[in-house]
């Protein structure tokens, strides 16, 4: 399974890179849609339908919706470059050497810290579960809900899904207020 | 849209919006629940707007009911999770209700009524979202 995930997260890697440099918007919003649906496999291959099934539609939607504003935009990327010079030379030239001595002691840490971790975590899927182990056997009992997931969200941790409802309240709110042409009487 | 997209969505979006009722109300039986079940139903709302379109005034009056319906979504949540503190057990966001036998339709408490309360509150917010980009877009390009 492990390799099959892999493959998948290549792939939305892969996806993500070239979404970055597409020349047409349209394309670049394609390649995101890869990243998005490989992860609708993933939670499914690592057993979360609940999640599989919030993905695959809030994907489809927001989809949708960056489709519809990239019909109705420029779609293709602006010709000229923004360069920005210093005394004639390209800023990104004058910096060149302090660039590449950031990004290569910056790669250097984050390798070091990963072998660490690598060697101090645990396997994928075999890590010590404490909390969730007193879930999964008390959850179905003490809320009563057959989806322990269901009886998690709105009986142990209810005020996590109270302040996430409260979250799309004001997203709704902020919207309505902010994409208006013309203000109310 | 074409007449192929408008007699496919004819026939396709009763399903889906049933689904979507489906995966609210069983949310505490089968993966799902009221996040999920909310994003299908307002995804079946989208559907219709996209293949029908309608005129600037019809969607106005439409964003304005989906909002009241998504303020009255999240004052049901708010009622019931204040319920708990006045009429049941006196702590906040408790499950009163008898919890009855574990799968069945009917049972863990107040589970099933937080569900349906989330996926009216998610149905509308994501739909008045929708509503909302859309009626700006046509104000902007008149």
């Amino acid at each position: 399974m492990e390799i099959t995930l892999s493959i998948i997260i290549v792939f939305m890697i892969l996806g993500a890179i070239y979404a970055l440099n597409a020349k047409d918007l349209l394309s670049a919003l394609i390649s995101c849609g890869i990243v998005g649906y490989g992860l609708v496999i993933c939670f499914l291959l690592l057993q979360a339908p609940d999640l599989a099934i919030v993905q695959i539609v809030v994907e489809t939607i927001t989809l949708v919706i960056m489709v519809a504003v990239v019909l109705s935009s420029s779609r293709e990327e602006l010709k000229e470059k923004a360069v920005v010079t210093v005394d004639g030379v390209s800023y990104i030239h004058q910096r060149y050497l302090i660039n590449v001595i950031l990004v290569v002691v910056f790669a250097l840490f984050l390798l070091y810290f990963f072998k660490e971790s690598i060697y101090t975590l645990n396997h994928l899927g075999e890590h010590v579960t404490r909390m969730s182990t007193a879930y999964i056997d008390k959850a179905a009992q003490q809320t009563g809900s057959a989806n322990l997931v269901t009886g998690v969200v709105f009986d142990f941790r209810g005020y996590d899904t109270l302040g996430e409802a409260t979250i799309l309240f004001t997203a709704v709110i902020g919207i309505l207020t902010i994409l208006r042409a013309k203000g109310r009487k | 849209m074409t007449p192929i997209v408008k007699k496919v969505t004819q026939l396709v979006v009763g399903l889906i919006f049933l689904y979507g009722i489906y995966i609210i109300t069983h949310g505490h039986l089968t993966p799902g629940g009221g996040f999920a079940g909310g994003a299908v139903i307002a995804g079946s709302f989208i559907l219709l707007v996209l293949a029908y379109g309608s005129d600037v005034l019809k969607l106005r009056k439409r964003e304005e009911g989906s909002s009241v319906v998504e303020s009255t979504g999240i004052f049901i949540f708010l009622a019931l999770a204040f319920g708990a503190l006045f009429i049941g057990t006196g702590i906040f966001f408790t499950n009163y209700l008898p919890k009855g036998v574990i799968g069945e339709l009917v049972s863990a408490g107040t589970i099933p009524l937080y569900n349906i309360a989330v996926g009216i509150e998610v149905a509308a917010a994501l739909f008045t979202i929708f509503l909302a980009l859309v009626i700006y877009k046509e104000e902007v390009l008149k």
